[in-house]
């Protein structure tokens, strides 16, 4: 590790397989969401590394994609939440290996 | 800033715990606590960046909202009782590899290419003042457009989880 960016990167990178492998793992449909939210995190990191090590951090660019990134992830998250109460109470399980009907 | 300071390895070391925990741990409820440790960890990367706005951003947005909605969630989903079958699925060995993958794909690329990237190390100087310019000046038809998502969100959000009432079949 010689460079901040890399170690940065490096650091996004990691958190970016944990986030993955959490939402390919765990059953709980919450769970998979967590790890979808943390995948978007790590990738808002890289943003933030880009803009400040990059050539033209005034210019702002990396910055506002990340601002806009967690206003974007923030609607997701509600959705998200959403649907899984939604399904909870049609099939009372939050298991996603139990969900296993396209019929209502 | 040539090299990394010692600072920078235990915000990381913080995010990574956080985040691992997250992952492993059983109860959905010690989940989201863990979660908001890494969101916290993230937080203060951010401002180990020089990146005070979206630091802070960040903390409003994840630790004082999806925090809160992810608890929600959990409680209402009834979460805190533990599946009798374990809570993770039966495949876990190929989704352990594919993250594996991934990381290492990765982590390739960022060693293989970061020396042939320029750097610069000022800190940049950037208020919130320039911030606020740029939402309402270059940017501000994305502005809109998010202001438009999120409002659809929301209300897309509530009649998505309110109550159906049992219609006659």
């Amino acid at each position: 590790m010689t460079t901040p960016l890399a170690g940065y990167l490096l650091v996004a990178a990691l958190l970016f397989a944990i986030g993955l492998g959490g939402a390919l793992v765990r059953r709980n449909a919450i769970m998979v969401l967590i790890g979808i939210e943390l995948m978007l995190n790590a990738a808002n990191l890289n943003l933030i590394a880009f803009w400040r090590f990059g050539p033209h951090p005034e210019a702002l660019t990396g910055m506002m994609f990340a601002i806009f990134s967690i206003a974007v992830a923030a609607a997701e998250a509600a959705v998200g939440l959403g649907l899984v109460i939604a399904v909870y109470r049609h099939t009372n399980t939050a298991e996603l290996d139990k969900i296993d009907r396209m019929k209502g | 800033m040539r090299t990394l300071s010692p600072i920078f390895y235990l915000l990381a070391a913080l995010t990574l715990a956080g985040g691992l925990a997250t992952v492993l741990l059983k109860q959905l409820v010690h989940c989201a606590l863990a979660v908001t440790v890494a969101f916290a960890g993230l937080a203060l990367l951010f401002l180990q960046l020089d990146a005070q706005f979206a630091g802070f951003a960040q903390i409003l947005v994840y630790i004082g909202a999806v925090a809160i909605l992810i608890v929600f969630a959990i409680l209402l989903t009834r979460g805190s009782d533990l599946p009798k079958d374990g809570v993770f699925s039966k495949t876990w060995f190929l989704g352990l590899v594919i993250a594996a993958g991934v990381f290492a794909v990765l982590g390739w690329a960022v060693l293989a290419s970061v020396s042939a990237v320029p750097q610069q190390n000022t800190v940049p100087a950037v208020t919130v003042h320039d911030i606020g310019n740029a939402l309402v000046g270059r940017y501000v038809l994305p502005l809109e457009i998010v202001a438009l998502l999120l409002t659809a969100a929301t209300i897309g959000a509530v009649i998505v989880a309110m109550h159906e009432k049992e219609r006659p079949r």
